[in-house]
């Protein structure tokens, strides 16, 4: 097997899915949770027009950071996010191809499709698929959507979510993600180990709660004003993922009681359907 | 001559639980095809893998048979105007109409010939909405809103009748011979025949029998020491074409971590059987079962081996970051865990469970650390093992193994047919955390309806009825929630009925006496059971329907002194002298020696007599005898010979 390094490996997916016709865009400039939450998926998702993209998207669980000390579990990992719109008939084949393409020769290998279904109630969306095992190691997240925004969807995105850590802790035989050879001669920890550190400090001790409340009720006040209008649905977007990253730091600094937490989760997901119908019926007009 | 048919639902990966039923309802639904449309044959077998749905059938007929139907029209009275109407109905001209002779008279006539239809074509137009409606527990839409929806994408299609293709269409895939061999080692597309289909699949490393599939792996695992589990072996058998097993390693350091720790990592993450010596302990080695055919460099196991090393080092700094903080002081963040939105907070049922243990100190104890452990890392991770983590931590953590034990066991049993807690305390822990949840799930009006039961009140119900009965324990199941002691009622029906086997009269006719101790329910029941049997039982025990049924029509509620001077000689006063004689014996007893009394007595005597004070005092005589006997059953509620 190659030792390549990972970015290597992520120049190679992208080229890739770019000659499978693939946009290929930049990470998303906010904090969020999961590639699917970035506007290239989520709402490039709803109506009628045919889409590629893939992107790296580095993604943020407040309340999964362990100060760096775990060698499996990050508070911020990337994922490589591709939609493919609709998805084609040989989409898992093509999938596989991928595979293949970062030099992993799968006749050499045990690969299984176990099934996993994707559900985001803040997002009010869902679908069903796999999670793609290697050797026992699940490195990608392989979802045909059903809906979006609690929206029935025209043409069904395959979503193919790989992690990037794991497979290139994989494709190296590293037993520890912070061994991960970045760049020649550049270590995953050299270049992300503080970060994990100091945000996982700051996301369970440090954050100020009152102003992440200040600061998620300002939000959302922004976003339903924006929602009200049909020429700014970006914007109003972006609120509600500000709002969906605050609800994740104030959960991970244990400050949301049971009977807040299940209206908070509500407000973020009429939010996020707000902007997803507004986009649903600009698309569709 | 007959045909043959296949068909092959090519399809992308089926989630494992759900091909069985899927086949099943294959096969029903194509042979009651073949009988509704007359065309002969018989199903020979269904089969599968995650990819591909099978059915075979023989002895098809090549069409319908011929059919002729003589169709009556307006009688020949009518003229030739009805006559050209009919025609025209028949579809033909009226010098070809017949006439026909009933007893009304005479008829227009038409014999209807009905041309059997071709079996292709019936087939050609029915497997499309057949393989559609195929029942999966949750299916998806590919190609755009409002397509087919199957439980994955279907890919391809192979339906042959003898050596013709049956031409039809699922969402854009037609029909054919072609099929496709196993993802890596096969070929993408590979014509096929009926009979050498199988072959074909399997030079493509596609084995389509699941029982070729089970023996391969059992095989394989031979005198690997693996522990045997038949649910884990099914579910490797529906997530492979072509299994072969693997036999890893881990260090043996990791055996220092709790073994239901390192056995779910095994089982319920990465499907490995776990290994188990000859004194039952664990070995530090997995099976894997792959699908592929084998690992001539051995990365397979080493990327397995890698994985397993990754998550028991997890699990290790799991451990090791939750006794940082034991669960004694874990307490008060239960505040913050929902045990359900309408009721509340773990710590709020904490307290209250608490309260349900009673004077048992340390069942009190275990009730205040049972919950603590759903903050800990360990059953974040592995919710699985919520309880069994607890009680781990907790003697880890220097508590009584009684205390610690009753934590360990306290979300016991986990089925049916699983073990109820060990010790005194983790019954009574079990208990109290099932009664709670039941009170305040009832009580915010969250109720079990039809197949609804979204937080398993059924299972803990049941839980607790059989803890209180096998455990023997002695727990007030008190409450004023109407719907609740109904359900329990319910519950407590159904556990002697159908997990005891007692008959459901004799259910019954003890429950109508009483249900709140169930140890005494139970032991009541054996009576019944077994004074069941004795030849006098029944007849006495229609005798008591009959008494209850003039008491109901007289309205006699309450018995009362009788006044020995009314009760007429003969059968009467036998009857009342026989029963005062066998006073203090048990009713067991009695039955015999009152039965001929009781049968002479109905015999002989009208109970509505016409003095009303004879009459009155018949009554009490008849209620106090229903009463007396009425201790340890209803007999009225027996359903004796003659009913049936």
């Amino acid at each position: 097997m190659s030792s390549q390094t990972f970015q290597q490996m992520v120049f190679q997916l992208k080229t890739y899915w770019s000659d499978r016709g693939c946009v290929i865009q930049e990470p998303y400039d906010l904090e969020v949770g999961a590639g699917t939450m970035a506007p290239e998926t989520f709402l490039r998702v709803l109506g009628p027009k045919p889409y590629r993209v893939a992107y790296v998207q580095p993604s943020r669980r407040p309340a999964d950071g362990r100060y760096g000390e775990n060698p499996n579990r990050l508070y911020k990992h990337q994922q490589l996010q591709v939609i493919l719109k609709p998805s084609p008939a040989d989409v898992i084949d093509q999938y596989l191809g991928s595979l293949g393409a970062i030099g992993i020769d799968l006749r050499q290998h045990d690969i299984k499709l176990e099934e996993d279904n994707w559900e985001a109630p803040t997002l009010g969306a869902w679908g069903v698929g796999w999670q793609v095992m290697l050797d026992g190691l699940e490195i990608t997240q392989f979802t045909y959507f059903q809906q979006c925004g609690g929206i029935d969807l025209e043409l069904v995105p395959a979503e193919i979510t790989y992690g990037l850590e794991r497979l290139a802790a994989f494709l190296q035989v590293k037993d520890s993600i912070y061994d991960i050879e970045w760049a020649p001669g550049v270590l995953y920890r050299d270049v992300r180990l503080a970060e994990e550190q100091q945000f996982s400090k700051y996301n369970f001790e440090l954050a100020d709660v009152e102003m992440l409340w200040l600061l998620f009720n300002a939000h959302e006040k922004e976003c339903q004003a924006l929602l009200k209008r049909k020429d700014a649905i970006l914007p109003a977007y972006e609120q509600a993922l500000k709002c969906s990253n605050l609800f994740n730091l104030l959960d991970s600094r244990g400050a949301i009681s049971v009977t807040e937490r299940v209206g908070v989760i509500a407000h973020v997901r009429k939010l996020a359907v707000g902007a997803a119908q507004l986009w649903n019926a600009r698309e569709a007009a | 001559m007959s045909l043959d048919f296949l068909l092959e639902i090519g399809s992308e990966e089926i989630p494992d639980w759900m091909i069985a039923p899927a086949l099943n309802n294959l096969q029903d639904m194509f042979q009651t095809l073949l009988d509704q449309q007359g065309i002969g044959g018989m199903v020979k077998s269904v089969d599968a893998t995650p990819r591909r749905l099978v059915l075979r059938a023989a002895g098809l007929k090549e069409r319908q048979e011929d059919s002729e139907e003589l169709m009556l029209g307006p009688p020949k009275l009518a003229g030739p105007g009805a006559a050209t109407g009919f025609a025209k109905k028949m579809g033909v001209k009226p010098e070809d109409l017949g006439t026909q002779t009933t007893a009304k008279g005479e008829y227009f006539s038409f014999r209807k010939l009905t041309v059997g239809r071709d079996t292709k074509t019936i087939l050609s137009e029915s497997l499309r909405e057949l393989i559609l409606k195929i029942h999966f527990p949750k299916t998806m839409y590919w190609n755009g809103k409002g397509s087919e929806r199957f439980i994955r994408p279907i890919r391809w299609i192979v339906a042959l009748l003898g050596d013709a293709i049956v031409p039809f269409e699922i969402a854009r895939v037609h029909s054919s011979n072609h099929t496709a061999g196993h993802r890596i080692l096969g070929s993408k597309s590979i014509v096929v025949t009926i009979e050498n289909f199988e072959e074909e699949l399997l030079k493509n490393y596609v084995i389509l029998s699941a029982n070729a599939r089970r023996d391969k792996i059992t095989r394989e695992v031979q005198g690997m020491q693996i522990h045997h589990d038949a649910g884990l072996l099914e579910t490797l058998v529906y997530l492979t074409e072509y299994p072969t097993a693997l036999r890893g390693e881990f260090d043996e350091q990791f055996l220092s971590l709790p073994q239901e720790i390192l056995v779910t990592v095994m089982r319920h993450h990465q499907k490995y059987f776990s290994l188990r010596g000859e004194d039952g302990s664990l070995i530090p080695g997995f099976v894997a079962v792959m699908n592929t055919d084998g690992d001539p460099n051995g990365l397979v196991k080493q990327g397995n081996e890698r994985v397993l090393r990754a998550r028991f080092n997890d699990a290790r700094f799991f451990y090791d970051v939750d006794q940082k903080k034991p669960l004694a002081d874990r307490l008060d963040d239960l505040a913050k865990v929902t045990f359900q939105a309408k009721v509340g907070n773990y710590l709020e049922k904490t307290h209250r469970i608490v309260t349900l243990t009673g004077t048992n100190a340390s069942a009190a104890r275990a009730a205040l650390l049972c919950k603590t452990d759903l903050t800990t890392d360990m059953v974040k991770e592995f919710t699985d093992l919520q309880g069994i983590i607890g009680g781990l931590y907790a003697k880890a953590q220097g508590e009584p193994e009684p205390v610690w034990r009753a934590i360990y066991d306290h979300y016991k049993p986990l089925s049916m047919e699983g073990e109820i807690p060990a010790t005194e305390e983790g019954k009574l822990l079990s208990v109290a955390d099932k009664w709670d949840t039941l009170v305040s799930c009832f009580n915010v009006g969250l109720i079990p309806s039809g197949s609804k039961d979204p937080f398993a009140l059924r299972r803990a119900a049941q839980g607790v009825v059989r803890i209180l009965v096998e455990g023997k324990l002695a727990f007030p199941l008190k409450t004023d929630n109407e719907q609740l002691r109904e359900f329990m009622r319910d519950r407590i029906e159904y556990y002697f009925r159908e997990v005891r086997s007692f008959k459901y009269d004799e259910v019954r006719a003890c429950m109508a006496v009483s249900w709140a101790d169930l140890l005494d329910l139970e032991s009541r029941l054996q009576r019944v059971q077994a004074v069941r049997s004795t030849p006098d039982f029944e007849p006495l025990a229609a005798s008591f329907k009959r008494i209850k049924n003039i008491l109901t029509q007289a309205n006699v509620t309450a018995g009362g002194a009788l006044d020995e001077a009314l009760l007429e000689d003969g059968p009467e006063r036998e009857l009342h002298q026989e029963n005062q004689r066998h006073q203090g014996k048990a009713i067991e007893d009695r039955i015999a020696l009152l039965r001929p009394k009781v049968d002479l007595f109905f015999d002989k005597v009208l109970v509505n007599a016409k003095d009303e004070a004879v009459r009155s005092n018949r009554l009490k005589l008849l209620h106090n005898l229903l009463t007396e006997f009425s201790t340890i059953a209803d007999f009225s509620e027996i359903v004796t010979e003659k009913q049936n």
